[in-house]
């Protein structure tokens, strides 16, 4: 029996694991303030807030309803736009009536709910962080302006908080309704209890970000394995110069991971470009992996950092490379029963160079049309090795075996990237397609990559690089 | 005045199509769209689909009890495919189940096999094989011919824009209610209930007056739900009819972007002609619109291209010639602007264009030309022009010459990123260019206890139309908005109507409930007058008390209201508005066919990434002539709301469609549109208040779908970009300029 806390309603049931949990609040408990608007987490208007304890703690982030099973929501609180709802209007809600920032309306929840997420943050709030909390709803009336002045408005209002609890304060504040201040116990109460059907499925499920958008028609009635919860899969953990990360780490675990922080100093920009807050909540680094896209960026990240995955069947383990993963377009060197358990790769030195790039259609949440990273390790002015990874441009995200061997040895000039880049060019195979035609892929491949280098080595010179 | 819905939009209380709570018994129904853009259906196979779970009937063509026939403007347009199908997505079957779940897993049983015909997705290519939807029409001024030859400037080329996907967020459907005596209620998401009406009474074979199209809301609907709303609702009304049932049908976006048009690409041929002055002095344009399988609505949008072929200029010598190209793509439709925006890119093109060869900026060529009062449009309307105000004053209030320098300093300085600029006016005219359908009705019952009730033809889908309704009857009888409540938009209240479409809806609407509160109005003066022994010329009422001669008497709005009603006078009329001196002649193309035109500028302002090929938008600074803004919070919410929409036409929204005519970009993370990054950083809009008369509802004039073409500014700073990095590249005139089309154009050899 699958157990959570809906908005203040314990909810038992025995529907299907798979079921969506948007479907469940729309059609079964028929809270139709939660709006429908493309069913792959492009659009936002099914967001919801997920509560859980964490180490002790009650946090609070978004999801799109729209691509998490209800298996997922075991134990923890889902909150809608109604349950958010008070008496009048809600501090968010006013701000948004005040500014004019709703037009047609269908839009509005979702975009009220991700900023009741973002006042439940605990990060201090920033009015870059209340748009950031808004990026992956849509709204196309708006033009964004008038949110833009409510979110402002809004986040004022935030700025008083000082160390209160993010949830005491919006309590206090008019923000949410009281029954918040109760969810933590009766959360502990019911993840004191079984919440979840055991399953043995084998048909593996981490957020369901992607399975979902690929096989919504079937996922739902599918004999699932949740991975996204289990204990043993959470967690990034550095041992020496080596790091770990679960089976279950979702994007915004690594954004948030200290380790990422200290080793990574532009993580934010790369994670920026990662599909959108509420996608990140929810998507899995393994899931990444596993979806076998050409243009995963998670996927392209790795491969320039040769990542190791361990899978599991339940009985035995094995370790391979991520660069030996792909074998053909969606195709893995993994069985059915198995899944990645742990992802480890060793932690760039401080001489080491890292980069990622992606160009897409829009800037974020966008699948990339060309996506690269690069890791080029220095001795002197002598590369000791380099790695670098493409995505779109062939069947499988690529690892580039020949570009990185050639820069091996070499010294970073203008002459030794204009050299790379033909070699590189030879072992692509973009095609045309929705995200770009083949020319632009391959001339875009290469401008990343030379961003790579006008971005890790700041003394080249940039007019003979553009116009090489 | 906020907008009156803006309580149950944020707290998630509005109820739109899929939010009404269902009737017991209600079924499910799905579409079968072809799988092919054009063949001949040699088999259809429903006994598969017939057998599977939940599925209670599959209708087809065979089953309409009236025509089979949904054409708008030309009868083109069958509403289920009979032997031909037309275009990739086109109704063929409507399963109807007892589960969404049932009826979608039916239609992959469906067996259907197709003879394939050739497929034609380019408009050129239909004009070289005659296939054209309606014959050409060409709108003429002066000579251009002999005008070519007096200019010292002559330059042509091509323009492209591609078509734009609406993603409304709230899908189309529709949910049919059967209800005694054979009547049927229909709660659609439409722009234009009385279209819905009156097709569904073709295709039912029964009167309009059995047939209730019920209208709360919609989640959006930019031109999408004008015409192509229609069938949705006839295919649930079809099921109920037979099955007496109700009948369901929300559709999945995939299923949206697949089977419904979007806006007309158009490929376009201009030619230019100015003189050493730089004055324009002839202009001709050849526009290929892409309308489509069927005609919907592209004669008319390709009419509108016509009047807006010279935006906000005045050129003496036109000719412009438009063709309505049959292609097998879903049939194009209305999206803001309405072919507007299409037209108007061509003249700026042209301008650009001819700007680089004379060596100068496109900002003289536009600066020298824009149109003055008394200027001729090609269709023979005299303009009462704000386009030198606007532009005037947009280059002051936003230091238009000092932002110029810094724009070279920057580009001088710099060599990752280059910026851009780029003056975008607009002029729109504003009326349907269908002469009839410039009229609307309004329905307003005062009731005894001094409430107000308003019904309209209006259709509320966030454009406020509903707010400026309660706050014209609120202002006339001069109570508490309050007092006011809106109704849903009914076929049954209100007869006839035209749809939300062509900015033109408060204005119609608005003006038909002044006339009906005003006739109220005077009969209870005449009561007060009565009551207070004077005459009712001398009685006003203000703020909810009865005034005589300005000064204020004992009684109030709630006390003469059931006065009124106990001397049996009448506290409800129905107000009929048809805009007065609107005319037009298509068989010479002239006339005065809009009530006024509506007038701006936009300064736009870009940043490209050189090295990558991506761009911000730095700002869009706008002074935008809006009258007499009645409700500047909604209105600066719709000039919003139209630039960036615009700017997405222009930069990331790109509508992919492959030879055989399937589209490529069917979700939404296909088919991008702005998020909340890529908006421009500033946005201002400043409100040039203008006092000349005009036949806007208190003189607030339209302000729907003239934002909108600001967007186009983006397109040309981007442009200037992209040449101030690589000035001999060859990047040309065609929208989307996607990051690909930039990242090639940077370079270019």
């Amino acid at each position: 029996m699958i157990k959570f806390i809906l908005n203040d309603v314990e909810i038992k049931t025995d529907l299907k694991p798979g079921m969506l949990l948007l479907d469940l609040i729309r059609y079964n408990q028929q809270l139709t303030g939660t709006k429908i608007g493309c069913r792959e987490g492009d659009c936002g208007a099914c967001t919801v807030l997920v509560g859980e304890i964490k180490n002790g703690h009650l946090e609070y982030s978004t999801a799109t309803s729209c691509l998490m099973a209800i298996g997922n929501a075991c134990g923890k609180h889902i909150v809608t736009i109604e349950g958010i709802n008070i008496d009048g209007l809600n501090a968010i809600q006013e701000a948004f009536a005040k500014e004019g920032a709703t037009q047609c309306g269908f839009c509005t929840p979702g975009f009220i709910v991700s900023l009741a997420g973002f006042s439940l943050d605990k990060s201090t709030p920033t009015y870059e962080r209340s748009i950031d909390a808004m990026n992956g709803n849509i709204c196309r009336c708006t033009g964004y302006k008038s949110i833009e002045r409510a979110a402002k408005n809004f986040t004022e209002i935030l700025g008083q908080r000082s160390t209160q609890e993010p949830v005491e304060f919006a309590v206090d504040n008019r923000i949410i309704p009281a029954y918040f201040l109760k969810i933590k116990e009766r959360l502990l109460k019911l993840n004191g209890q079984d919440t979840q059907s055991a399953t043995a499925g084998n048909k593996f499920l981490g957020g369901g970000t992607d399975l979902y958008v690929q096989q919504h028609d079937t996922m739902p009635g599918e004999a699932i394995g949740f991975l996204f919860d289990k204990t043993e899969l959470k967690g990034i953990n550095q041992y020496d110069d080596v790091c770990e990360i679960g089976g279950a780490a979702t994007v915004a675990d690594i954004a948030v991971s200290p380790v990422f922080q200290k080793y990574f100093p532009a993580l934010k920009e790369y994670i920026e470009l990662v599909s959108s807050t509420q996608i990140r909540n929810m998507a899995t680094v393994a899931g990444n992996f596993t979806n076998a896209s050409p243009i995963g960026d998670l996927t392209i990240i790795f491969l320039a950092l040769d990542a190791k995955l361990t899978l599991n069947d339940g009985a035995q383990k094995r370790t391979i490379s991520l660069r030996s993963f792909y074998k053909g377009y969606k195709q893995l060197d993994k069985k059915a029963d198995e899944f990645i358990e742990k992802i480890s790769f060793v932690l760039p030195a401080e001489t080491d160079r890292f980069n990622f790039e992606k160009v897409s259609k829009r800037t974020h949440l966008d699948i990339a049309s060309v996506n690269s990273a690069i890791k080029i390790s220095m001795e002197g002015n002598v590369v000791s090795s380099a790695s670098i990874s493409a995505g779109g441009v062939g069947p499988i995200p690529a690892w580039l075996s020949n570009g990185s061997a050639f820069l091996t040895g070499k010294e970073i000039t203008p002459e030794n990237i204009e050299e790379l880049l033909k070699i590189v060019q030879s072992e692509i195979s973009p095609i045309s397609d929705a995200r770009g035609s083949e020319a632009y892929k391959r001339l875009l491949l290469s401008q990343l990559i030379k961003a790579h280098f006008i971005k890790s080595f700041p003394a080249l010179p940039i007019q003979n690089l553009l116009h090489g | 005045m906020k907008n009156i819905d803006s309580y149950t939009h944020t707290r998630g209380e509005s109820i739109y199509l899929d939010d009404v709570p269902l009737t017991q018994g209600t079924l499910f129904g799905a579409i079968f769209g072809s799988p092919a853009a054009h063949g001949k259906i040699k088999k259809l196979d429903l006994s598969a689909a017939m057998a599977s779970e939940g599925v209670v009937r599959i209708f087809t063509w065979k089953d309409i009890p009236g025509v089979n026939q949904i054409g708008g403007i030309v009868p083109d347009e069958p509403l289920f495919a009979e032997d031909i199908v037309d275009f990739n997505g086109m109704p063929v079957a409507f399963v109807v189940a007892t589960s969404v779940e049932h009826a979608q897993a039916a239609i992959k049983k469906i067996i259907i096999e197709i003879d394939p015909l050739t497929v034609v997705t380019d408009p050129r290519v239909a004009r070289q094989n005659n296939s054209l939807i309606v014959p050409p029409r060409t709108f003429r001024l002066g000579d251009s011919d002999a005008a070519f030859k007096d200019c010292v400037h002559v330059v042509e080329g091509i323009a492209e824009t591609n078509g734009q996907e609406h993603l409304y967020i709230e899908t189309q459907g529709a949910y049919a209610l059967p209800q005694e005596h054979g009547a049927i209620k229909v709660i659609s998401s439409t722009q234009g209930p009385t279209a819905v009406q009156r097709h569904m009474a073709k295709v039912l074979g029964v009167p309009m007056h059995q047939l209730e199209i019920d209208v709360t809301r919609l989640g959006g609907g930019f031109g999408g739900k004008e015409d192509q709303a229609t069938s949705w609702a006839i295919f649930c009304a079809l099921a109920a009819y037979h099955l007496k049932k109700p009948v369901k049908y929300s559709l999945h976006r995939m299923e949206d972007m697949r089977m419904t048009g979007k806006r007309n690409p158009y490929s376009s041929d201009f030619r230019i002609g100015l003189d050493a002055e730089l004055n324009i002095l002839a202009y001709e344009a050849t526009f290929h619109q892409n309308a489509g399988a069927a005609a919907d609505l592209s004669p008319a949008v390709l009419e509108r291209t016509l009047f807006h072929c010279t935006n906000s200029y005045f050129i003496p010598n036109v000719t412009a010639t438009a063709y309505s190209c049959r292609t097998n793509l879903p049939p194009n439709t209305a999206f803001r602007g309405f072919g507007g925006p299409q037209g108007m890119f061509v003249i700026e093109a042209a301008i650009a264009k001819a700007a680089e060869k004379i060596g100068v900026s496109a900002f003289e060529i536009q600066q020298k030309n824009l149109i003055k009062s008394g200027d001729e449009f090609p269709y023979g309307q005299l303009a009462v022009s704000e386009a030198l105000p606007c532009w005037n004053r947009s280059l002051s209030l936003f230091d238009h010459a000092k932002k110029k320098k810094e724009i070279e300093k920057f580009n001088a300085e710099n060599i990752l990123y280059k910026k851009g600029m780029s003056m975008m006016p607009i002029c729109f005219g504003i009326s349907f260019t269908k002469i009839l359908m410039n009229q609307a009705r309004a329905l307003v019952h005062v009731y005894m206890d001094g409430s107000v009730n308003v019904s309209t033809g209006a259709v509320e889908m966030g454009q406020g139309v509903n707010t400026k309704m309660l706050q014209v009857a609120s202002t006339i009888f001069s109570i508490d908005p309050a007092k006011v409540k809106m109704n849903s938009t009914s076929t049954f209240r209100v007869a006839n109507t035209s749809p939300s479409a062509a900015s033109a809806t408060a204005d119609l609407n608005g003006k038909a409930v002044q006339i009906a509160c005003n006739n109220i109005l005077d009969r209870m003066k005449t009561v007060a007058a009565d009551i207070l022994k004077c005459s009712a010329t001398e009685v006003s009422i203000k703020n909810e008390i009865v005034h005589v001669n300005d000064a204020a008497t004992e009684i109030s709005w709630d006390f003469l209201v059931l006065e009124s009603y106990l001397r049996r006078i009448s506290l409800s009329e129905s107000g009929h508005y048809a805009t007065p001196d609107i005319h037009f002649d298509a068989s010479k193309e002239k006339g005065h066919p809009f009530a006024y035109h509506v007038y701006g500028t936009a300064i736009t302002e870009v940043t490209v990434d050189c090295l990558r090929g991506t761009y911000k938008i730095d700002a869009v600074n706008v002074v935008h002539d809006f009258g007499t803004t009645m409700n500047a919070l909604i209105d600066r919410g719709q000039i919003e709301g139209g630039i960036v929409q615009g700017i997405g036409w222009m930069t990331m929204e790109e509508i992919v469609y492959d030879e055989a005519g399937r589209l490529r970009s069917n979700t939404l993370s296909t088919y991008k549109v702005p998020d909340i990054y890529s908006v421009p950083q500033m946005l201002e809009i400043d409100f040039l208040e203008t006092k000349n008369d005009n036949l806007a509802i208190f003189r607030s004039k339209a302000v729907g779908e003239p934002p909108l073409m600001y967007g186009i500014g983006t397109f040309f700073a981007l442009r200037n970009a992209v040449k101030a990095f690589n000035p001999k590249s060859s990047i040309g005139f065609s929208a989307p300029m996607t990051p690909e089309k930039v990242l090639m154009g940077l370079y270019d050899k």
